[in-house]
């Protein structure tokens, strides 16, 4: 097990300075640092295995084949399902919208998509736009003014509604709010519901077991947990991924092509055509080894701790209003000074070398519902450590000496 | 303020904290637009935070009438400065006016990201598009 305080010397791209300060990273919910084993890996992959997967029957081509197969296993274990039900997409989001589109001949008119009203832009349109194709409805559960779901209403609204889709975050990307989904993908089960979870967010803080969730299908993008961009994860329960229409047509997904017709393989090749992203999933194997080396309890114990510091820290600040649930949290809070917008502090603590992230955060219904126009947002990722809080709070103190002065 | 007024300030700043606090209090300078002209057409499409601007000829002096708002602090700051630029200048004497530039001499772009950045090329552009449009 690994010292967490140590975890940070693993991340290259933290050790600098912005602008002659040291730079603090609080934009994890953007996109995670990359430790130096997966850089390493991404390079060992160009530089002396590169080969295309599933294809030659050279050595360096069996070798990547070999590789690459690897890590749909690894991630496979990492949530306790099969690898066969693993889809390698560029994206949680193009996840979401494979899903979304191969839920077309489900779906009759009038029928009931259900999803929450945090949801990020990529859990909203998809199925916004597959509602106009099937005319089916797209209902909303509704947050608090805190920004919270109420798990026993939310309940309530699956019962009334008993929709044939429901897609839910496991954690909010804006409020960093984790949800209840277990009880909620259990609710929507009890209808017939297909249930999706946009993990994007949760799965580097919270490693779920999706045989424990339950749910049909789980997304999730690898950059936001160590790995590198343009690579996503579909999860989908064997029988009803299968059993969902291709996507996009290419090579490697057929069985036979022919001018008149084309037969496709099974799942999850079916899914993959064209030459898929090989270095980044060869990355993501190297991130999910570092994460392996990590004790779960021991990183969440810490996160927590770091997070708990952090609101406590904010909420001494007269004028801050932090918004989400401060308690089921993944480490993400966004916050609002007065009437002061968002952009202001994101600049001017650019300057002091913190890096947030200000606006709307692809949540344009939920700022809607909390009548904000944007916040501040910072998130945390166990590289993180009480220097960077302390720093952050100081740059702070001083940005709010320089707007008001 | 006239623009050399301003360059000259924001010349002899000693550091980005006193160039950001000068910029903050050139935006608090600028008058705040009224409601009505706050419109979707005023708006300056390409940046970050909401920029309206209203830009008309004199008929008799021949001389450019720039107004503008913005509901961010330093953007309106930046903007009072394109504003300072423009004002009371020929549409010809304007289309001579490489206002990227002067942001770089006054040393301001460095500390603008790339998307800050453009959202003053956003608003040089507009300006430009409707001074070629004025004339």
């Amino acid at each position: 097990m690994s010292d967490i305080a140590q975890l940070r010397n693993d991340f290259p791209a933290l050790d600098q300075h912005i602008e002659g300060n040291p730079l603090v990273y609080l934009d994890s919910g953007a996109t995670s640092q990359k430790p130096q084993t997966v850089i390493d890996e991404i390079n060992r992959f160009y530089a002396k295995n590169n080969a295309n997967v599933h294809r030659g029957l050279h050595t360096l081509s069996e070798q990547a084949t070999l590789n690459y197969e690897k890590v749909r296993e690894k991630i496979a274990n990492f949530l306790s399902v099969n690898a066969t039900e693993i889809v390698w997409t560029s994206g949680a989001t193009e996840s979401i919208n494979l899903v979304a589109a191969g839920l077309t001949q489900h779906l009759l008119q009038d029928d009931i998509i259900l999803i929450t009203a945090l949801e990020h832009h990529a859990n909203i349109v998809p199925w916004q736009q597959l509602a106009q194709r099937t005319n089916a409805k797209l209902e909303v559960i509704p947050v608090n003014a805190q920004g919270v779901i109420d798990t026993a209403q939310a309940i309530n609204k699956i019962a009334q509604l008993q929709p044939k889709v429901f897609a839910c975050s496991h954690a909010s990307n804006t409020l960093g709010n984790i949800q209840e989904v277990e009880k909620l993908i259990a609710k929507a089960k009890e209808f017939g519901a297909v249930t999706l979870i946009d993990g994007a967010q949760a799965f580097l803080h919270l490693r779920p077991n999706l045989k424990a969730l339950d749910c049909d299908f789980y997304v999730l993008s690898a950059h936001k947990a160590l790995g590198p961009t343009g690579l996503g994860v579909l999860y989908g329960k064997y029988d009803l991924l299968n059993s969902l229409p291709v996507y996009q047509t290419g090579g490697e997904m057929i069985k036979q092509v022919s001018f008149e017709e084309t037969t496709f393989r099974d799942a999850p090749a079916k899914f993959e055509p064209g030459t898929p992203n090989i270095s980044a999933v060869l990355g993501f194997g190297a991130a999910l080894d570092y994460l392996s080396t990590i004790d779960f309890a021991t990183m969440h114990h810490y996160e927590q701790s770091l997070f708990k510091y952090l609101v406590k820290q904010l909420s001494q600040i007269e004028g801050i209003k932090l918004y989400g649930d401060l308690e089921n949290n993944i480490g993400t809070v966004s916050f609002t000074y007065k009437s002061e917008h968002h952009y202001d502090f994101a600049m001017l603590l650019n300057s002091y070398g913190i890096a947030v992230r200000s606006g709307h955060h692809c949540t344009q219904p939920l700022m809607q519902t909390l009548n904000l126009n944007g916040t501040i947002r910072v998130s945390l990722a166990f590289y993180n450590n009480k220097t960077d809080i302390d720093r952050f709070i100081d740059a702070l103190h001083n940005c709010i000496a320089l707007i008001e002065g | 303020m006239t623009y050399q007024e301003i360059h000259d300030k924001l010349s002899n700043t000693a550091s980005w904290q006193q160039s950001y606090r000068e910029i903050m209090l050139l935006g608090k300078q600028l008058p705040t637009l009224p409601d009505v002209l706050k419109t979707e057409q005023a708006k300056v499409t390409g940046c970050e935070s909401n920029v309206w601007l209203h830009i008309e000829l004199d008929e008799q002096q021949q001389n450019l009438l720039l107004v503008g708002d913005s509901d961010t602090r330093i953007v309106k700051g930046l903007l009072a400065i394109v504003l300072a630029m423009y004002s009371g200048k020929t549409p010809t004497e304007a289309k001579q006016i490489d206002a990227y530039q002067e942001f770089e001499s006054l040393g301001l772009i460095k500390h603008l990201s790339p998307s800050r950045g453009n959202g003053i090329k956003a608003i040089v552009e507009t300006i430009q598009k409707q001074i070629a449009q004025l004339t």
